[in-house]
């Protein structure tokens, strides 16, 4: 199936097109972006989502930086076009490569041409598939009562269930889940856990939690992918399922949370496609490790720094978040989703998940 | 030397004491069995017992020692004579810890009947009387060598010398008879030698070669930093011949002997200097004989010692002499003049420093020199230098390099009032570390200070760390600020200078790039550019670079007198071009500076400077229009490639913060 790029190739000219103006009109060439800093990101009530509020960064050509920040634009700008025309795509690492090419242009790491081409987006108000650029990492995995059809390479639409037809690693997430790729063809589940750690998700997988309760098990594999993002707002919005989040218990794994229920502030310019607002944190909680009496680490200086930091950040802001980072800090103390094993391998499913679910509500007693 | 002097009488004074003692633990003794145990003790047996305070407490010492007292005369004869020293340093190994030290100059030469004064008798030579900066003070040096070799290994000295390039050399050995102070010649020879003229001195001495000749190759590097005009060549006992070369074709200003200043006259110098006088009249005899004494001076002085400024000086007596000696404390009188001063000059220390430490490929090297100064009527000067950054080690204490009157002082670095100074600057803020802000700091640097003096305070007779004199002290502290100073101000441009180069790219490669590939993506021609790099930059822009063009060097001239600058033309020729490009969008004038050494002849300058004069070149630049710019080029002779290595560009005239590349002049 091919898709139309025509409005992306317009969009992209445009952006030639106001430099090479600025040029005709002697005016110093700049682009105009939102700031992509945790100071500008405002709550969208439309969309229940965390988006860039109206603080504009002008990247400008009259300091080195902003200068090679248009130029590089340009030739990304123009390498987008060569792909479309040519009917490829790349991905990002292989663009970074690619750069290498690009003379003056060339990127020095890969984090450089990585958020560039987050730049185009935000410029653009296109997405990444649009520029025919993807992640070389994969999704995460899926164990569950839900049967998929996608699209494979040679064209054929092929049914996979996520219990009998998978191993116990699970249906692997590819890196496009759009419709014209993967759909939902039955769900059958009460919800649905996001689990940061692979050892976690092995070990619900082990115990059978999928199918006791009637769960679909979702591997985070860290900081999630946009795919696994999108996959599980997908899944929560076409099911309507709650989704729960379980992760360690540190400040980046809030962020890790953060990014699933509100918006990363990276990729705040997609949020209403990648967030799933009704997400809920399930724990590890500072409360937890209290009330579990669980196993811990001592914070270091960059965790206090980093849950400071959260203290500030306006999507930690309720009353929940301010509690347990306060908590957390008082306590100087970490603990991980495994330190569970404590008390035996089958207490996170016999014990600590049906504790916490019917808290929450998810479970009836 | 006053206090050689009284050290000799008081150790005298001690000999004689033991012997009292001895006597009295005898039993009852008169002034007639006193007088049989008296005698003159000859001062070659004063040495004899004394040789630690003079360099030879122990077998490394000595040889350093021997080999720095055959340098200093070597390097000293030839300056006396106007030739460029090339000196020739050879120890050979013998068995048993014997040595066989070597030094050979290609000065004057001595002549026959001389040699075995200066080298069989201690206390012997000119320069001992004169007020002048030179290495040897004492005229015990050599000699002393030559007495501490017969004395180690009984062996006798030789010494080769030829004065006249159509005669034969002289060859004679010797030793010191101790007791009376003479040498004692013990063969005459003559030899051919291919030298036109020099001397050779060959005298084996008991040494720890092994532990020292690190010191020695030290020692002669050191030396040869502070002598840029010398050639010293070290072949050690293995046969490893190592090369100092001389970086300098010019030799340094000659020092002027002068006549020794009230302030710093002692009183039996003063009655000395009186009993030898030929003025008949108190009023004349201060004005001959002393410096800085003019009819106002000497009168008041007169007037305040209560005399009759008619006193025959001869016929004077003690008191009265004590009343004219505090009187001269109690009268201004103007400093001593600095002539007799010879100072490397910053250039030459910058150079030597340069060449020595090329392995190290230093980041920089600064150079400061102060104005003379007087403590108690002696006159003095401070020069130091610093090397920063390249290879040298990080967290080690900074190395301080020590000299005095051209000399290197290798030991008792702690005494020294050198070490003092900069112990006592705060060196944190220019990038050294520095527990509590005292004391030497550690970093990747060299320090080097040269105090000349007509009398070098030295706190012994070894000669190896200067006095706490308090002039001394606030003149290297003050030299040190300086060159602290110039360092920061180096820091700061090169920062400056990379930051406008960045600029500098932007306008040159990425704009035009950027131009470039936006047209091409719309299938537009190219947009001009010029309006909008006036509206980035809106700078004037000062840009320069320096070059070096090797001129083929005439004859060089190995006697060069007195003011010698301008007869060097051989070597290179220092190329400076400045580009001002005027990046505003109205029309900008200007002034410009450019400062140039002191030491160098400035050749054509382009276009016609407003004025040029010792220490710069200025230039009035007339409205230059916007996006135009204006080339300026000037060459300095009389440097080596790399004395001038940075332009000094300051402007006038306009805001300075118009301007890149160049600070406000504030004036001369």
């Amino acid at each position: 199936m091919n898709k139309d790029y025509s409005h992306v190739i317009t969009k992209i000219d445009a952006i030639a097109a106001k430099i090479y103006d600025d040029f005709q009109k002697t005016e110093i060439p700049f682009v105009n972006l939102p700031t992509r800093t945790k100071s500008n990101i405002k709550f969208d009530e439309n969309l229940n989502v965390w988006k860039y509020g109206k603080n504009i960064t002008e990247r400008n050509a009259k300091s080195l930086d902003g200068a090679y920040m248009l130029l590089r634009t340009m030739y990304l700008a123009d390498f987008i076009k060569e792909m479309i025309k040519i009917n490829k795509s790349s991905t990002l690492r292989e663009m970074y490569y690619i750069s290498e090419g690009w003379d003056l242009a060339k990127f020095h790491s890969q984090q450089e041409s990585n958020l560039l081409a987050e730049d185009l987006e935000v410029i653009t108000s296109c997405m990444r598939e649009d520029f025919k650029l993807r992640p070389e990492e994969d999704g995460a995995r899926v164990i569950g009562n839900v049967t998929i059809e996608e699209t494979t390479r040679n064209n054929k639409k092929k049914k996979i269930h996520c219990q009998d037809d998978v191993g116990d690693s699970g249906y692997s997430i590819p890196y496009n889940v759009e419709p014209e790729k993967l759909t939902f063809k039955s769900i059958d589940a009460d919800f649905m856990i996001a689990i940061e750690t692979g050892g976690m998700f092995d070990r619900l997988v082990e115990n059978g939690f999928d199918t006791s309760n009637n769960a679909v098990l979702v591997h985070l594999k860290g900081q999630p992918a946009r795919s696994t993002r999108r996959f599980i707002k997908r899944l929560n919005e076409e099911a309507n399922i709650p989704v729960l989040v379980f992760t360690d218990c540190d400040p980046w794994s809030y962020r890790i949370f953060a990014s699933i229920a509100y918006g990363a502030i990276k990729t705040a310019h997609i949020s209403e496609y990648l967030a799933t607002p009704p997400s809920q944190y399930l724990g590890v909680t500072p409360s937890d490790i209290e009330n579990y009496d669980l196993p811990t680490d001592k914070l270091t200086k960059e965790d206090i720094n980093a849950l400071k930091n959260e203290l500030t950040d306006p999507r930690f802001q309720d009353s929940f978040w301010k509690g347990e980072i306060k908590l957390q800090l008082k306590m100087g103390k970490k603990s991980e989703q495994q330190a569970l094993a404590k008390y035996g391998l089958d207490y996170v499913t016999d014990t600590y998940l049906p504790e916490k679910l019917t808290e929450m509500g998810i479970i009836k007693k | 030397m006053n206090n050689f002097i009284i050290t000799i009488s008081i150790t005298i004074a001690g000999c004689i004491v033991l012997q009292l003692m001895e006597v009295i633990i005898l039993g009852k003794i008169t002034a007639h069995d006193l007088a049989k145990k008296q005698k003159e003790i000859s001062v070659a047996e004063f040495f004899e017992r004394n040789k630690h305070i003079l360099g030879f407490g122990n077998q490394t010492r000595a040889l350093i020692t021997s080999v720095k007292e055959g340098v200093d005369n070597g390097l000293d004869t030839c300056e006396e004579a106007s030739i460029l020293p090339d000196i020739y340093v050879e120890i050979k190994n013998h068995e048993d810890g014997e040595c066989k030290v070597i030094v050979e100059d290609n000065g004057p030469g001595i002549v026959k009947k001389q040699i075995p004064h200066i080298f069989g008798r201690l206390l012997y030579g000119s320069r001992f009387h004169a007020i002048r900066q030179s290495r040897g003070q004492q005229g015990i040096g050599i000699s002393a060598v030559v007495l501490y070799g017969q004395l180690t290994t009984g062996k006798h000295a030789k010494i080769i010398s030829k004065v006249d390039e159509d005669r034969p050399a002289a060859v004679i050995d010797l030793v010191i008879d101790t007791n009376k102070n003479r040498a004692e010649v013990i063969n005459r020879d003559t030899v051919h030698w291919d030298k036109p003229c020099g001397t050779r001195v060959e005298i084996s001495i008991m040494a720890d070669y092994k532990r020292g000749k690190r010191f020695v190759y030290d020692y002669l590097q050191s030396t040869s930093i502070v002598n840029p005009h010398a050639q010293i060549t070290y072949k050690e006992t293995d046969g490893t011949e190592h090369i100092f070369e001389r970086t300098s074709e010019t030799l340094p200003k000659k020092s002027i002997e002068i006549k020794p200043h009230p302030y710093g006259v002692e009183l039996g110098t003063l009655i000395k200097i009186a009993k030898h006088t030929k003025s008949r009249k108190l009023s004349s005899f201060l004005k001959t004989e002393f410096s800085s004494m003019g009819d106002r001076t000497t009168k008041s002085a007169i007037e305040k010692a209560n005399l009759d400024k008619n006193l025959n000086p001869k016929e004077m007596d003690r008191e009265q002499f004590l009343a004219l000696h505090k009187a001269f404390k109690k009268v201004k009188i103007m400093s001593p003049s600095t002539d007799c001063l010879s100072p490397i000059g910053e250039t030459l220390i910058k150079r030597s420093l340069k060449h020595e430490t090329q392995e190290i490929s230093p980041e920089f090297i600064i150079t400061a020199s102060r104005p003379a100064s007087v403590y108690s009527g002696n006159p003095f000067q401070v020069e130091v230098g610093l090397v920063y950054g390249g290879n040298l080690p990080k967290e080690e204490t900074v190395k301080i390099l020590r000299f005095a009157n051209r000399v290197p002082l290798l030991y008792q670095q702690g005494g020294c009032v050198t070490t003092q100074a900069i112990s006592s600057i705060d060196w944190r803020r220019y990038g050294l570390n520095q527990p509590s802000g005292k004391g030497v700091p550690s970093g990747p640097a060299i320090f080097l200070t040269h105090v000349s003096s007509t009398l070098i305070p030295f706190t012994s007779e070894s000669k190896e760390a200067i006095a706490d004199v308090t002039e001394i002290e606030n003149e290297i502290k003050l030299a040190f600020r300086e060159c602290a100073r110039k360092v920061q101000y180096h820091i700061h441009k090169v920062l400056k200078r990379a930051k406008t180069r960045e600029k500098f790219d932007l306008i040159t490669k990425i704009l035009p790039e950027i131009a470039k590939k936006s047209a091409n993506m719309l299938n537009k021609p190219v947009p001009s550019l010029n309006p909008i790099i006036t509206k980035i930059m809106d700078v004037v822009w000062i840009e320069d670079l320096i070059e070096y063009e090797k001129i083929k060097r005439e004859p060089v001239q190995t006697t060069l007198v007195g003011d010698s600058r301008k007869e060097d033309r051989g070597g290179t020729i220092t190329k400076s071009r400045i580009m001002v490009v005027n990046y505003k969008q109205t029309p900008q004038k200007l002034n410009l500076y450019a400062i140039i050494p002191e030491d160098a002849v400035v050749g054509s300058i382009s276009p016609k400077p407003s004025k040029v004069t010792n220490n710069y070149i200025r230039w009035n630049l007339e409205s230059i229009p916007p996006a135009n710019k204006i080339d300026i080029n000037f060459e300095l002779a009389g440097l080596e490639k790399g004395d001038f290595d940075e332009n000094d560009l300051y402007i006038e005239n306009i805001n300075p913060t118009y301007v890149i590349g160049a600070d406000k002049w504030e004036g001369d």
